[in-house]
């Protein structure tokens, strides 16, 4: 560990604190994605550490790394900034995908307002179908 | 003084997030449905971009932040893969 040494105090600290702070956002993130009942809900669990745990990990990567290299780096903020990107992207696709396959089979999964939303749609179907 | 809390911490910082990719791959077993599977898939790829990064911040080389940035990209085009699947049942039409 020497190169952890040339480190002062005052930079250790809040390198140290970002470093349990993401750390510990993105394992509650998981438990939540353990624990949550319905996959709606279960999608929103692991953002927390995509968002704050990237976050504070990169920025505490960054100092410890500018420190020991006696200049400023900043090619971690790409990692960050790329991950802040995609991740709604990302999440939105899969959200539509849940909600398409859980329409298509009727799941009792759906969220409520999907499913009166769908009541109301498929009623005018039926009566079509019953008509024809 | 200054070593020793920042071994503590990173420590800390590699545990939680080998726990947290855990958690992510019982998702993934686990998962009743397909969709599930992909949420926890994501969610082990940032966990194990994120262990890279600690890993070379204990290491002080920056290998590990290469590595970190191919599994950030491949994390996403698989995800966004997947979803697409699901959706139309074909990724490229």
């Amino acid at each position: 560990m020497t190169h952890l040494d040339a480190v002062p105090l005052w930079l250790a600290v809040p390198v140290a604190f970002l470093l349990i702070l993401g750390s510990s956002l993105t394992l509650l993130g998981t438990i939540g994605l353990v624990q949550l009942k319905s996959f709606y809900e279960r999608l929103h669990a692991p953002t927390l550490g995509t968002s704050w745990g990237v976050a504070s990990i990169v920025l505490s990567s960054m100092m410890l790394f500018s420190w020991l290299g006696s200049r400023l780096v900043v090619h971690e903020a790409v990692l960050a900034v790329f991950v802040m990107i995609t991740t709604p992207v990302t999440l939105m696709m899969l959200g539509r995908a849940a909600l398409h396959r859980d329409r298509t089979e009727q799941s009792p999964e759906l969220p409520e307002a999907v499913q009166r939303a769908l009541g109301s749609a498929q009623a005018p179907e039926a009566a079509v179908s019953q008509k024809a | 003084m200054s070593a020793t809390l920042l071994v503590t911490a990173l420590s800390f910082a590699q545990i939680a997030l080998a726990l947290a990719g855990c958690f992510a791959g019982w998702r993934i077993l686990r998962g009743p449905r397909a969709q599930d599977r992909v949420i926890g898939l994501d969610t082990l790829y940032v966990t194990a971009m994120l262990l890279f990064l600690v890993t070379g911040m204990r290491t002080g080389s920056s290998f590990f932040f290469e590595a970190a940035m191919v599994i950030g990209l491949l994390g996403f085009v698989a995800t966004v893969a997947m979803a697409k699947f699901l959706l139309r049942g074909e990724v490229i039409e």
